[in-house]
């Protein structure tokens, strides 16, 4: 139940109250309720808990994390 | 898969590993709060490639395993009655009541329907008008904002044949509950990932100051995890105790202030009992007096409730960091996921079930 899954926004249905969207998670599509990143756009990937987008994923700071790995590895060698 | 794969990559799990055995100098216990995260550690066998003096302890972030025995029984007396369709996240089915569960309900015919979304329990509600639909509203602050919109949906849509028995716990009050025992052994936090996407993490600063305690948001691929537990390390060596996001990719400092809004719209502070570990004040969410018509508890008046707890079971002391699965004389014998005594043992997030599927057993 809590464990959250980023998925591929595919599609987002503008005229549905609440807003819905279609997430694709790794090739299972599923129906999620959007109303809570109204700033989404299809293409976006989003972390989804019992039917509903909590969060975006920023790819600036996930790679900023990776980065961060890098030079922990640079350093080890 | 982006933003999966990359965070599951040998080399970087293997940089981080290097990088903890080389930081660690004194034996810590750390505390992962969400049983995801503990899956995740035994799923992926973090747990086995960490130093032998960190010691992994297991929180309360099972949301089923916490519900209380009293409202598990009432949603099983509910799920009975005639003309009532209950829904349920799947995680609820097999978690045991005084006497039975609700798997055993549908199994010998109640209509117990699994939802994935609690926007499925409207649907139900509108298809079935007369009949009465309820909705098990368990969980912690992940699955607040879906439950709450599944009410404000209800009420939009006039729905008279809707209502939810609500169980909501909230991270904080129980951490500080865990800080504030005697008895506590756990010098640095994991907070859930998942939990501060939807609240943030303002709520802990206070907290790490107060108790001394590194916390650190932390998500739920082996590389986030080895992560928080670096930066964790990192404090403790350091004698540091500050707060620090390494889940930066879903989580900000506020959260997500739409979601909280609407939680806070429906739900307000209560106190909540916690099974197996007892009442903590304020830990928990119940309907606000506006909602109180979609209130299962007293639309359907089920009395004579008589609790009983398995006494083998020691799920209140694992659910605190106080003892591990393996330590439970029932564990892999009386209790097992298909004979389950305690709901560690069957939920997917439940410790007793991590160590039964992933340790084979032992």
């Amino acid at each position: 139940m809590c464990l959250g899954i980023p998925g591929k926004i595919m599609e987002l249905q503008e005229q549905s109250s609440p807003l819905m969207g279609k997430v694709d998670f790794g090739g299972v599509i599923k129906s999620v309720c959007m109303t809570y990143v109204p700033e989404a756009k299809v293409g976006d990937y989003c972390l989804v808990h019992v039917g509903f987008a909590i969060s975006l994923m920023n790819e600036e700071e996930a790679i900023e994390t990776l980065t961060l790995i890098s030079e922990i590895a640079s350093m080890d060698n | 898969m982006k933003y999966i794969d990359e965070y599951r990559d040998p080399n970087r799990v293997n940089t981080l590993i290097k990088e903890i055995q080389t930081t660690i100098r004194k034996p810590w216990v750390l505390m992962e709060i969400c049983g995801g995260q503990t899956h995740a550690f035994l799923h992926h066998g973090l747990d086995m490639m960490l130093p032998n003096i960190l010691e992994l302890v297991h929180g309360p972030g099972c949301p089923v395993c916490v519900t209380p025995l009293e409202q598990i029984d009432r949603a099983l007396a509910i799920s009975i009655l005639p003309d009532v369709i209950f829904t349920t996240y799947g995680d609820m089915l097999r978690v045991p009541g005084s006497s039975h569960d609700l798997f055993s309900v549908r199994a010998s015919g109640g209509d117990v329907r699994i939802v994935y979304s609690p926007l499925e329990a409207i649907t139900i509600a509108e298809a079935n008008p007369l009949r009465q639909v309820v909705f098990f509203a368990i969980g912690f602050e992940t699955t607040a904002p879906a439950n709450a919109m599944a009410i404000l949906q209800a009420k939009e849509k006039k729905l008279k044949n809707f209502s939810v028995i609500v169980s909501h716990v909230c991270v904080p009050p129980a951490m500080e509950a865990i800080l504030g025992s005697k008895s506590n052994r756990v010098n640095a936090f994991l907070a859930a990932g998942n939990v501060c996407s939807v609240m943030g993490y303002h709520q802990y600063p206070a907290i790490a100051k107060k108790y001394k305690v590194p916390i650190i948001v932390t998500g739920f691929e082996p590389v986030d995890l080895l992560r928080g537990v670096l930066l964790a390390i990192q404090q403790l060596e350091s004698g540091q105790s500050r707060v620090e996001n390494a889940y930066q990719r879903s989580v900000t400092f506020d959260g997500n202030r739409l979601a909280q809004e609407t939680i806070y719209s429906v739900f307000q502070p209560v106190d909540r009992k916690w099974r197996g570990i007892g009442s903590i004040p304020l830990s928990g969410w119940g309907l606000r007096t506006e909602f109180s018509a979609y209130d299962a508890e007293t639309r359907f008046s089920v009395e004579n409730i008589t609790t009983k707890e398995s006494s083998l079971c020691i799920a209140g002391q694992i659910l605190q960091g106080l003892k591990k699965p393996t330590q439970c004389t029932a564990y892999n014998k009386q209790c097992t996921p298909q004979t389950p005594l305690g709901a560690p043992m069957v939920s997917a997030e439940g410790a007793c079930a991590a160590y039964y599927h992933y340790h084979q057993g032992v």
